[in-house]
């Protein structure tokens, strides 16, 4: 009489659908799967137990590392949970520039989750297309930054200094022709036979076991949760903008793909708004316990010369509490936690990282199915390891 | 006020004897319990005040600062009333356990299991306690404050001489 057993195998943490290094090692009755364990900490750099021994400036360059698809919104949750410490009031301008950047910022991240999804299930052009808007954000942020991905551009208080005068025009061309892109990979991939047949029915997880397991951002609300962010608990200004919250309804990969895709055009409305609203003023609070100076009084006085290596050197105290700010980051709820004594370096910082959370029901979602839907539901979760392992 | 907070209110008069401490802080409401209650009064916040998220869970390490040395941090949110609330409980160094909230959100398994990875501290009744983010032979906990930055075989740091 034949006998079956079931197999072990081994993917990643060198495979090029686990988007980085994600080790998963599943259990396989022929090719359906019956078990997943996933192997995280290959990038593990102690992000959280370096920031224990910076001051708050010095923390910020550290979080563009962690979802480095997503620079600017990790600085901006970062800087919003210090700015809530230090009781910092923002200017305007400054405020705008953020959430223009922040807004960028998700649909550079959405970009390449189209791109990197599409190309796992076999559909490649659409890479090359999303690659290409890409690169205009990085510009963008080449503009305003010096840098491509580790932006490091925002202050607490601000900005580290004012966007030049081409930011403007380069960003309105840009959100003039990215819904015209939009539709071209919908033209692509909604209607197209195989993409409908690969994410129709895949990866489903219910609205309660979404919520129970900790999902936040598209994926949960691909399941037909209404919550985000930026309109619940407005943070950084949201409250300003108006903007639609998509909300999906069969809980499979194709809803979350609809909900995202709705998300870049929602995010093209809000730079636009963004641009609207932005007039000539100061990018830095007026608090110079906690900012930095100016760049001219640096160079051109002692006192700003003396300002500027204090902050720099020695930071500021912050008062002693504890303050927790959660931003609709793209890929769910980033949160950074900070516990402070009242010295210049926090206690703890803790950062609550959306891809680790949302990675943990990927058994959940793939159980019982294939090994290549399996690389559709890494896809949809959209994750990234460098904030998993942080 | 956090005297006002419908949380604290039902806290207060169910748990009376539990709460430790209420602080609020740039309108933040935290309230501190004693750990035998925990797993009681997560479940209660959960199905009778509508916190049906756990956003986060974690620790602080607070050597030679506290006279229990962890404190274990619970971040809830309601969906239904988008608020959120901070749950707070100590966990002493010589006692270094504390009941699993598994039992009441599912997403606490990867959570406490970096807080097992990270701080040492033991979760009763989880259901696969291992290591996450460390490799399974690493010897320490990181994140305590008694572990060196530079790892537990290096010279400390001393900055660049030239």
């Amino acid at each position: 009489m034949a006998t079956t057993e079931t197999m072990t195998l081994n993917m990643g943490p060198q495979h090029p659908s686990t988007h980085g290094v994600l080790r998963l090692v599943l259990e396989l009755d022929g090719e359906v799967i019956t078990k997943i364990t996933p192997h995280i900490g290959y990038l593990h750099r102690g992000v959280e137990k370096l920031s224990e021994y910076r001051t708050y400036h010095q923390i910020l360059p550290l979080t563009d590392r962690l979802d480095y698809l997503a620079p600017m919104s990790n600085n901006l949750g970062y800087i919003l949970a210090v700015e809530k410490l230090m009781a910092v009031e923002v200017p305007e301008r400054a405020e705008t520039i953020r959430i223009i950047m922040a807004e960028l910022t998700r649909l550079q991240s959405h970009l390449v989750w189209i791109a990197c999804h599409a190309l796992d299930i076999g559909a490649m052009t659409v890479f090359i297309y999303a690659f290409r808007e890409r690169e205009t954000i990085m510009e963008i942020y080449e503009l305003i930054s010096g840098a491509r991905m580790t932006s490091n551009f925002f202050r607490v208080g601000g900005l580290s200094q004012d966007v030049p005068d081409e930011f403007v025009k380069k960003v309105s061309d840009f959100i003039d022709v990215m819904p015209g892109y939009l539709d071209q990979y919908e033209g692509l991939l909604t209607t197209n036979p195989i993409w409908l047949k690969r994410t129709i029915g895949n990866g489903v997880i219910s609205a309660e076991d979404a919520i129970d397991f900790g999902i936040t951002g598209p994926a949960l609300r691909g399941s037909g949760v209404d919550l985000d962010l930026r309109r619940d608990n407005p943070y950084g200004g949201y409250e300003k903008y108006q903007f639609q919250v998509p909300v999906g309804e069969n809980c499979d990969t194709f809803d979350r793909y609809k909900v995202r895709l709705v998300e870049m055009r929602e995010a093209c409305k809000i730079v636009r708004q963004g641009l609207e609203r932005l007039k000539p003023g100061p990018v830095l609070a007026d608090c110079p316990q906690v900012c930095y100076p100016p760049k001219e009084s640096v160079y051109n006085s002692i006192e700003g010369l003396i300002h500027h290596f204090k902050i720099a050197s020695e930071g500021f105290p912050a008062p002693e509490g504890e303050v927790y700010q959660g931003v609709e980051a793209p890929k769910g709820e980033l949160g950074f936690y900070i516990v402070s004594d009242g010295g210049n370096k926090p206690e703890r910082l803790r950062i609550r990282p959306p891809s680790f959370v949302n990675l943990q029901a990927i058994e959940k979602m793939s159980k019982g199915t294939m090994i290549a839907d399996l690389v559709a539901v890494i896809g949809t979760l959209d994750i990234v390891l460098g904030e998993i392992d942080r | 006020m956090a005297e006002n907070n419908r949380a604290v209110l039902q806290l207060k008069e169910k748990f009376a004897a539990s709460i430790i401490d209420v602080v609020e802080f740039r309108g933040e409401v935290t309230v501190t319990v004693k750990k035998d209650s925990i797993i009681e009064i997560l479940s209660f916040l959960k199905h009778s005040l509508q916190y049906n998220l756990l956003t986060d869970l974690t620790a602080v390490d607070y050597l030679g600062k506290k006279e229990e040395r962890y404190m274990m941090v619970y971040q809830l949110y309601s969906i239904p009333s988008k608020d959120r609330l901070r749950i707070k409980t100590p966990v002493n160094e010589a006692d270094c356990r504390i009941p699993s909230a598994t039992q009441v959100w599912r997403t606490a398994n990867w959570l406490e299991r970096e807080v097992f990875d990270l701080f040492g501290i033991t979760f009763d009744n989880h259901p696969d306690l291992r290591r996450i983010l460390m490799t399974d032979d690493w010897e320490g906990h990181p994140l305590r404050k008694d572990y060196p930055l530079q790892g537990p075989d290096r010279e400390p740091y001393k900055g660049r001489l030239s």
